[in-house]
C-alpha cells in the first residue's frame, strides 16, 4: 500500500526556543485509520498543524499524496480536512451559511445536494438555518466535521474528537469515521485515550515530547500497552491472598479490604471470570468490584523507562 | 527540502475562495447594519448640525465654498479612514481571536488571495459607507464634484490603503485594546487635524509647516480638490502621498506574508 502522508525529518522549534517537534518521520498509508497517541503537549497538535499548513515547519518536508505542502501547498492543502480540537466557528453565521464557505474557501464548485448529504450525515440538516451559537457543544463538533467535510477531502484530520463529547456522540462519530474510511478517505485522529484508538484506528503511533516513540499496528500495540486493573472491595478484611488464588498476581491493600488484579487484555493470563470463580471457591465475599484501563500517562511512564 | 522554494504559481488561483471571503464579510456588514451603516450617518449627520449650521453659519466661506459644503470632503475621509481600519483589521483580527482562522491558513488559498478578499470587502464597505454619508451631506448643503472622476479614484485609493493599514493592525493586534489603539491614538488626530474642518491655510506661522508631516492632510486636500477644484497642497503631491503610504503598506503586508509574522508561527 502506498503512502498517502509522508513526513521526514519535520522538526518544529517556536520563537521561544520550545523544541516541538524533534525530527519525525512518519509515513501515513492510503485509506487507513491511524491514531496518533500522546499525553498533552506531547506535539500532536504542532505535527497537524504543520501538515496542514497552519503552522511553519523548521526543517524537513511533508508530501500530501505526492504534493509538496510548500512548493505544492494548493494540491497538498486542497486534499485535506481538518476538524481542530477546539470549537472554533464565527458564531453569527448560520449553519448552512458556514458549511458552504467552508467548501468556497477549498476551491469547490457550490453544490447543495452535496451539502445537504454532509448535513443529513451529521444529524445538522434540521438546523441548518439556525446560528451556530444556538447549537449545543455536540452540534457545534459535528458542524465543524461538517466544515471539514465540505470540499470532499481525500484525508481528514481529526485532532482529539472525542475530549469533552458524551457516550452518544462519540459512538455517532465513530461510526462516521468507519463510514468514511469505507468510501477511502484515509484518517488520522489524535487521542490520549487508549480505548479511541482501541475502537477504531489500524495503526497507533505513540508520541512523547515532540518524538515518536513507536508506530505499530493495534493488535501488537494493544498486547504491549493495554493493560487493566480490577480492583475488589472485599466484605470482610483479609490477612492474606488465599492459597488456592495464588496463580493470580494479586494484590492485597494493607487494610485488607482490597484486593488489585492487573491484567493485559490480550494475554494468556487466567481471565476475569474465572478468577471470580475462584474467590467464591476459595469463600472469598466482595461487595463490589471496579475495572479501569490503565492510564496513557502510566502506559507512558513504562514505556519510557523502558528505553535506555 | 524545500522550506525555501517558491510556490508553485502555475496552480490556478483559487477564485472561489476570495469570493467566499469577500461575502461573508459583506454579509456580516448587513448583519450589523445599525453598527457599520446607520450610526455613520447618524455621526455625519450631527457634524453637519453641529458644525455645518451651529457654528457653521458664522464661519465666512473658505477659499470661496461655503463653510458646510467646505468640510464635506473632510467629514467623508473622516469616515473612510476609521472604517477601513476597523472593517479590515476587525475582519483578520476576529478569526484570530476565536481562533476560526485554522480553516483559512489550511485552505488551498495564497496570501494574495486573502489580501484581495478581506481588503477587499473592508473597502467596499467603507467605500459605500463614503457614498452614503456623500448622499446624506447632499440633504444639508449644495454640493458640487468637479471633477468625479478623481473624486473616485481618490475614494477608491484611500479605501483600498487604509484598509490594508487595517489589514496590518489586526494581524498585529495581540488584544482587543491594541486593535483600538492604533487608530484611537494615532489615526483619529491625524484625522481631525488633517484639515477635515479648517484650511491649513488658516494655521498660525509655524502649524503651516509642522502639518505637512500628517499624511492626512494630503488626503483630505486632494480629495476636496476634486469636489471644488481647489486644494491645500497640490494634487499631484496628494497622489503620490497616497500611493506612497499605498506602498508601504503592500511591503509590510509582503513581509508579513513572508515571514509568517503572527499568523503561522
Amino acid at each position: 500500500m502506498s503512502s498517502i502522508i509522508s513526513i521526514s525529518g519535520v522538526t518544529k522549534t517556536y520563537a521561544t526556543g520550545f523544541k516541538a517537534l524533534k525530527e519525525i518521520n512518519l509515513d501515513i498509508e492510503r485509506g487507513e485509520i491511524f491514531a496518533l497517541l500522546g499525553p498533552n503537549g506531547a506535539g500532536k497538535t504542532t505535527l497537524i498543524s504543520i501538515v496542514c499548513g497552519i503552522v511553519n515547519r523548521s526543517s524537513g518536508s511533508v508530501t500530501v499524496d505526492g504534493h509538496d505542502i510548500g512548493r505544492d501547498y494548493r494540491a497538498a492543502r486542497s486534499l485535506i480536512g481538518l476538524v481542530p480540537q477546539e470549537l472554533t466557528i464565527d458564531a453569527f453565521e448560520t449553519v448552512w451559511a458556514t458549511v458552504n464557505y467552508s467548501r468556497g474557501l477549498f476551491g469547490k464548485a457550490p453544490n447543495k445536494d452535496f451539502v445537504e448529504k454532509v448535513l443529513r450525515d451529521l444529524s445538522l440538516w434540521e438546523k441548518k438555518d439556525s446560528k451556530a451559537i444556538t447549537l449545543s457543544g455536540g452540534m457545534k463538533r459535528r458542524l465543524m466535521i461538517a466544515k471539514a467535510l465540505s470540499h470532499e477531502p481525500r484525508v481528514l484530520f481529526l485532532d482529539e474528537p472525542t475530549a469533552g463529547v458524551d457516550v452518544e456522540l462519540r459512538q455517532d462519530m465513530w461510526a462516521m469515521v468507519r463510514r468514511l474510511r469505507e468510501d477511502g478517505v484515509t484518517i488520522i485522529l489524535t487521542t490520549h485515550y487508549i480505548e479511541e484508538a482501541e475502537a477504531m484506528a489500524d495503526r497507533v503511533g505513540v508520541i512523547n515530547k515532540g518524538e515518536i516513540i513507536l508506530v505499530e499496528g493495534k493488535a501488537e500495540l494493544m498486547r504491549k500497552l493495554g493493560r487493566k486493573q480490577m480492583t475488589l472491595e472485599l466484605r470482610a478484611p483479609l490477612s492474606a491472598v488465599p492459597d488456592g488464588l495464588s496463580r493470580y498476581p494479586l494484590e492485597l491493600s494493607a487494610d485488607g479490604n482490597q484486593l488489585t488484579y492487573t491484567y493485559d487484555n490480550q494475554s494468556d493470563r487466567p481471565g476475569v471470570a474465572s478468577l471470580i470463580r475462584d474467590l467464591e471457591a476459595a469463600g472469598v465475599q466482595f461487595r463490589d468490584l471496579d475495572t479501569k484501563n490503565s492510564s496513557l500517562e502510566e502506559i507512558f511512564v513504562s514505556l519510557l523507562r523502558q528505553e535506555p | 527540502m524545500n522550506l525555501r522554494a517558491a510556490p508553485n504559481f502555475r496552480a490556478a488561483p483559487n477564485f472561489r475562495a476570495v469570493w467566499a471571503i469577500y461575502r461573508v464579510e459583506m454579509a456580516r456588514a448587513f448583519r450589523t447594519v445599525l453598527q457599520s451603516i446607520i450610526s455613520p450617518v447618524i455621526s455625519t449627520s450631527l457634524y453637519f448640525v453641529v458644525f455645518g449650521s451651529a457654528i457653521g453659519s458664522r464661519i465666512n466661506e473658505i477659499d470661496g465654498i461655503a463653510y458646510g459644503a467646505f468640510i464635506v470632503p473632510g467629514l467623508m475621509m473622516l469616515s473612510l479612514l476609521t472604517q477601513s481600519i476597523s472593517n479590515a483589521s476587525f475582519a483578520i483580527y476576529f478569526p484570530k481571536f476565536v481562533g476560526s482562522i485554522y480553516e483559512l491558513l489550511s485552505a488551498p488559498v495564497s496570501y494574495l488571495e486573502i489580501i484581495i478578499a478581506y481588503v477587499g470587502g473592508a473597502a467596499t464597505k467603507s467605500i459605500m459607507l463614503g457614498l452614503i454619508i456623500l448622499a446624506t451631506a447632499a440633504l444639508f448643503v449644495p454640493l458640487r464634484i468637479e471633477h468625479p472622476f478623481w473624486m473616485i479614484a481618490f475614494l477608491v485609493l484611500t479605501a483600498v490603503t487604509f484598509s490594508l493599514f487595517g489589514f496590518i493592525i489586526g494581524i498585529w493586534a495581540k488584544t482587543f485594546e491594541q486593535l483600538q489603539l492604533v487608530p484611537l491614538l494615532i489615526v483619529t488626530p491625524l484625522t481631525f487635524l488633517g484639515g477635515s474642518f479648517y484650511s491649513i491655510h488658516m494655521l498660525p506661522g509655524i502649524w503651516k509647516t509642522v502639518t505637512l508631516f500628517n499624511p492626512v492632510v494630503y488626503l483630505i486636500s486632494g480629495f476636496r480638490w476634486s469636489f471644488y477644484g481647489k486644494a491645500d497642497v497640490s494634487v499631484g503631491v496628494s497622489l503620490g502621498m497616497t500611493l506612497v503610504f499605498l506602498a508601504i503598506c503592500i511591503a509590510i503586508v509582503a513581509w508579513i506574508f513572508k515571514t509568517g509574522y503572527r499568523l503561522r508561527n
